[in-house]
């Protein structure tokens, strides 16, 4: 647990009002500092993310937002420089305890990437490699019907069943963002992570992708990261804003975007910066 | 709460709940194996790392401990009269006279007094087998460099042959069956008092830094071959270092992108891989059967290993010019500079150090070739200290392998000696390589 | 006269070239720099060129070709009846000349005709470096002379400088060509002559390999037989046991150091793997010839197997050594070219890093790695002290890595050294023998830079 930094007193818009109440909470964070080397690049973050909704962090870029997101699977581990303090949940039990294992967690918690990145080989492998490592599925059938329901969860069964054995690289750069969603989806995670899942893609693919993200909310509990508020707006329930590594404010999508409770926000939101 | 209702029939919800608690059972259950393999992957890079660090270990402690000996030399401290009825009955002093006397007598003589008990025809030639055969040449050197020392006694520390000097320090023993060592038991007795007398020591080796190489590994030396390769990598790198350099101000500076400069580029890079004893063949075939220039000489094995050389100088010279950033040559332009000017006054100054780093390392290569130079007939048995770069020289590499093939147990530790001087010359250039990097190193 | 003391002479003249151009240009303009088209000291280079070039050349021309003239003449002048006899004689009595003349001894009895012609040749070359010398010395004064007189301020100096100076940028590019050009037509035009003794086909399939023709046309074999497959195949098998040794050990070297190593330990390791790569190769056969040749071969005996003392297995072995940090530096710039974000990828749907290295980055980098291996291979392939001190001898047909086998360049290196006569197949087989290592190793390096560009172009 990291001791609360008051010379950077944070303003955080109190947790959810009374409508919020039959939601679960999924991840509960609070007090989470990042650190790269000597550089703080999150101070104080206090944010709970709930069930079957989706959640979007936005942000001008630098903001801590991508920082923030990779903490709640320990992305950051992969960055040797990289240090968290805080408490960071995921329902009830601290992921960075002994308790909770980083494999188990990341299967848990599957993450999508600002850049579609599909491994350099076939469309089916690129889904069956979850399921393959963790043993979820062994026999050829299992596999196969995995693949067809995530490429179908992920609305791109259609465009591609009839070739499965060709590269995935070869997807355009829309269909191959579906492919990562429905790697990700294979696994049967409780959370998938969108880190600016949009930022490298066409209005079209941006706006296939938001329709598939709205329809995963059902199934599944969906943080978002993206600097486009527009598209914060479409896909979104609640959404946080943060600002120089600080929680600004955090809220109902609609409420965040006409009653900004913060100048920042307000700042931000009407393009004042960013 | 959304599943708070209990039916019999499964919300699509809580199957997807299930599912999702199976799929994460089924992880939680590899864990154990995944993180065994994981465990024994990461053994078995830190086995391969471990591995290759062994033998360098292996390596260097082999070469090093067998070379050791190799700096020290066995000698015997002789009170040798210098007859006159023996050098010089006639006392002419006459210079020929003075060279060709019998100083192996006179040293012989002097040993064999050690031993007044010793008879023989046969003991004699096993006891005077003790001193090398370059006793007497040291004599004799004494003498025609100093002739009034004629007629005096003088305490000499004289050399003992090599098998002695094995024996001396314990290379040679008594473990082994008498036919089966070079010194016999009676030769090792011997040997022993004069030991006890307290005229036999240990000294320095001086004569394998002063002497080129000889039949008798005792008087072997490396001098030879060390100014044989000095001689060789001034040619070497009077050859590479301005034509590479040239070469890649051309291409990189001034050279039209097309098909010429391709084909000059793709075969540049197939060069610098062609195997080396190939550029043997073409120094043999061309410089010395079609020129006709001499063999065994440093000026054809400069030529050839320069030829070697020059694609790794190149393609150094060139990455460092490429790092000169376009701004330099853009803001010497625009002050009217001609394009030559702006590579001779700005860019080359900055590509320089990297240019010289590729070159020192490039140098090193060559100097440790060894496959080429046998080619052009460096390997011959050479016992004079070459003065020029058209003398008959060899180098420390082919040196090294020389003795290596020298039937003498003597010789492997002077092997190992050459490989040590050898290596601690590479090892000096790189680590001016490795200095000259970060000295210069700069990021644009 | 010697090599080096004409050089000083030239480079003295061309620098008082330099001296005499840069005045001459000062005292055209009246004194007055900015007169000159360009900066005086180009008037200085234009002179030094003017002198230099021509005089290197004359140097250079003359010293190549010196004594293939002065033996031409030498032998013209002997007795008639001593140039009767063959062309092996003939090479002879010449070798006696020379090494009269160089005052070596001779091997046969001095003849007054072969003293006549020593002495001859001793004149001959002392005319012949006065002579070079003096025209070096006449071309080099007159072309100071004609150059400064060309000196007026109007004399576009520094443009025919520096069209010059890129002259001589463009003649050194050209080199790396030339060299090629050489390397082939030698291999080719030896291997030729090979050819017309033996017939290729004998040569790339013959199963027997005794290249030491007899001495008398009587003696058992005196054909002498140049099957190179029992090479070809020592070769493979030495490089194979080579590659058993390296592929492992560098491929997962890299991989420990490009992925799990920190970074304190990378860059202490790196450096420490590279000497391996720096050693002279004639070390590392020093090292197996001495040491783990009789290793093996004592274990051999402690096992009971019967391993030979120049065995290809501690050929294979210690070139292997060699070879582990072609085959890891290659290999961990390959694997470091695999973009973060497949990692990435993996890691983010819970693959442990093994999972992630052996399904997603080795499958990613297998074209590179696979072309790092071809060029460690060609490496290989194409190493001769190693097996030169640590392999046989004899042409041994096997694929037995206990038994000793003789490779490619081994042989190359036992026709060439030593005694040669030219023209006899033994020594142009060397040749053939060399054109075809040098066509395997180039067409290995160029499929394996094929792919590792192409590899690398796919993740730029």
């Amino acid at each position: 647990m990291g001791e609360v930094d008051m010379s950077n007193a944070v303003e955080v818009t109190a947790p959810m009002a009374s409508s919020d109440a039959a939601r679960e909470t999924k991840f509960h964070t609070r007090g989470v500092q990042v650190f790269y080397g000597e550089k703080q690049a999150l101070f104080d973050v206090d944010l709970d993310i709930y069930e079957n909704e989706v959640t979007a962090l936005i942000g001008p870029s630098g903001c801590g937002k991508s920082t923030y997101l990779r903490t709640l699977n320990r992305m950051n581990d992969t960055i040797d420089i990289c240090r968290v303090k805080g408490k960071i949940e995921l329902d009830g039990t601290d992921v960075y305890s002994d308790k909770i294992d980083v494999v188990h967690l990341r299967a848990r918690v599957g993450m999508v990437f600002q850049k579609p990145n599909p491994f350099p080989k076939s469309i089916y492998e690129n889904i069956a490699y979850g399921p393959r490592i963790h043993g979820i599925a062994t026999g050829k059938e299992d596999i196969d019907q995995i693949v067809e329901e995530s490429l179908t969860k992920a609305s791109l069964w259609n465009e591609v069943k009839d070739r499965l054995d060709e590269p995935g690289t070869g997807l355009s750069g829309g269909q191959q963002q579906r492919l990562c969603i429905a790697r990700a989806i294979a696994v049967q995670p409780e959370v998938i992570l969108m880190d600016e899942p949009c930022s490298a893609l066409d209005p079209i693919a941006t706006a296939r992708i938001e329709e598939l993200i709205d329809e995963l909310r059902d199934n599944f509990t969906i943080v978002i990261v993206t600097h486009s508020m527009q598209q914060a707006a479409r896909v979104s329930q609640r959404t946080a804003f943060f600002h120089l590594g600080d929680l600004v404010e955090v809220g109902e999508t609609g409420k965040i975007f006409t009653t900004p409770q913060d100048q920042r926000t307000q700042d931000y939101i009407t393009g004042r910066f960013g | 709460m959304t599943d708070a209702v209990m039916t019999d029939v499964q919300t699509p919800d809580q199957m997807r709940r299930d599912r999702a608690a199976r799929a994460s059972n089924a992880v939680r259950r590899s864990l154990k194996k995944r993180y065994a393999a994981e465990a024994r992957f990461r053994a078995y890079g830190i086995g391969a790392v471990g591995l290759a660090l062994a033998c360098i270990v292996v390596l260097f402690s082999t070469i090093i401990s067998s070379g050791l000996p190799a700096f020290t030399q066995s000698a015997i401290t002789l009170n040798v009269e210098l007859k006159q009825d023996v050098i010089d009955p006639e006392g002419t002093r006459d210079k020929s006279t003075l060279i060709n006397a019998n100083y192996r007598k006179l040293v012989f003589d002097t040993l064999l007094a050690e031993f007044p008990e010793v008879t023989g025809r046969r003991d004699k030639r096993a006891l005077t087998a003790i001193l090398s055969s370059g006793a007497a040449f040291q004599v004799q050197q004494l003498v025609t460099s100093d002739p009034s020392l004629i007629g005096q006694t003088l305490e000499l520390s004289l050399p003992v042959a090599a098998d002695f000097d094995l024996y001396n320090k314990g290379v040679i023993n008594k473990g082994t069956a008498e036919s089966d060592r070079r010194v016999s038991d009676q030769q090792m007795a011997w040997f022993d008092t004069l030991k006890e007398r307290g005229i036999i020591e240990s000294e320095l080796n001086t004569t394998f830094f002063t002497n080129a190489d000889s039949r008798e590994p005792e008087l072997a030396g490396i001098l030879g071959a060390a100014m044989g390769s000095l001689f060789t990598m001034l040619v070497t790198l009077a050859l590479s270092f301005p034509i590479g350099v040239c070469a890649a101000v051309y291409l990189e500076e001034f050279a039209p992108k097309n098909r010429l400069t391709q084909i000059i580029e793709v075969n540049i890079n197939n060069l610098a891989a062609v195997p080396s004893i190939v550029f043997g063949l073409l120094g043999l075939a061309v410089f010395i059967n079609f020129f006709g220039l001499p063999r065994s000489a440093p000026l054809v094995g400069g030529m050839v290993l320069a030829l070697m050389t020059l694609p790794t100088i190149i393609i150094a010279s060139r990455a460092a010019l490429k790092a000169v950033p376009p701004s330099i040559r853009e803001a010497a332009l625009g002050l009217g500079a001609s394009r030559m000017q702006v590579v001779t006054h700005h860019v080359l100054p900055l590509a320089m150090p990297g240019i010289l780093t590729g070159t020192i390392i490039g140098m090193a290569q060559a100097l440790g070739e060894t496959a080429p130079l046998l080619m052009i007939g460096m390997v011959a048995f050479i016992v004079d200290i070459p003065g020029g770069i058209t003398d008959p020289a060899t180098v420390l590499p082919v040196q090294v392998y020389l003795w290596a093939d020298s039937p003498e147990r003597a010789f492997v530790a002077r092997t190992s000696a050459a490989i040590m001087i050898l290596l601690t010359f590479l090892i000096l250039m790189n680590a001016l390589a490795v200095l000259l990097r970060k000295k210069f190193e700069r990021r644009w | 006269m010697s090599f080096t003391f004409v050089l000083g002479a030239l480079i003295i003249l061309t620098v008082a070239g330099f001296y005499l151009g840069r005045s001459r240009s000062m005292a055209s303009a009246g004194g007055t720099a900015s007169r000159l088209h360009s900066r005086p000291h180009y008037y200085g280079y234009f002179v030094a060129l003017w002198c230099g070039i021509p005089t290197i050349l004359i140097l250079g021309v003359w010293t190549v070709f010196q004594t293939p003239i002065v033996e031409m003449i030498v032998q013209g002048n002997l007795p008639e009846r001593m140039l009767e006899g063959d062309p092996a004689q003939m090479s002879l009595i010449m070798n006696d000349i020379r090494n009269l003349a160089s005052g070596n001894i001779t091997s046969g009895e001095i003849t007054p005709a072969v003293q006549a012609a020593a002495d001859q040749y001793v004149s001959l070359v002392q005319t012949s470096a006065l002579a070079k010398f003096v025209l070096i010395l006449v071309v080099g004064i007159a072309a100071i002379a004609y150059a400064r007189g060309k000196i007026a301020p109007s004399l576009r100096a520094r443009n025919q400088v520096e069209k010059t100076m890129m002259a001589i940028l463009i003649i050194c590019s050209v080199i790396a060509i030339l060299t090629t050009i050489g390397i082939v037509m030698s291999l080719v035009f030896e291997s030729y002559r090979f050819f017309e003794k033996v017939s290729p086909v004998e040569f790339l399939f013959g199963l027997e390999w005794s290249p030491q023709t007899a001495l008398r046309s009587d003696q058992v074999g005196a054909s002498g037989a140049f099957g190179a497959i029992p090479l070809f195949v020592g070769t493979l098998l030495i490089s194979f046991v080579a590659m058993c040794v390296a592929g492992p050990i560098g491929l997962l070297s890299a991989i420990y150091m490009a992925e799990y190593a920190p970074l304190k330990v990378r860059g202490a390791v790196k450096p420490l793997l590279e000497i391996l790569a720096g050693i002279p190769t004639v070390v590392y056969g020093f090292f197996a010839a001495l040491t783990v040749a009789p290793f093996l071969r004592d274990q051999g005996t402690f096992l009971g197997l019967d391993i030979s003392s120049e065995s290809a297995l501690a050929a294979g072995l210690v070139m292997g050594i060699m070879i582990i940090p072609f085959v890891s530096s290659l290999s961990d710039d390959v694997i470091n070219a695999v973009p973060q974000s497949l990692r990435e990828g993996s890691y983010g749907l819970g693959a442990t890093k093994s999972e992630t290295i052996k399904r997603v980055i080795l499958p990613a980098a297998l074209p590179g790695i696979v072309g790092s291996f071809m060029l460690a291979i060609s490496r290989a392939i194409g190493e001769t002290m190693i097996v030169v001190m640590a392999a046989g001898l004899g042409a041994n047909l096997t694929a037995n890595p206990l038994e000793a086998v003789t490779t490619v360049t081994v042989q190359i290196v036992t026709l060439l050294v030593g005694d040669q006569e030219f023209d006899s197949a033994k020594t142009l087989a060397a040749f053939a023998l060399g054109l075809v290592l040098f066509c395997v190793t180039l067409c290995l390096n160029i499929i394996a830079m094929a792919v590792v560009n192409k590899y690398r172009e796919q993740y730029d």
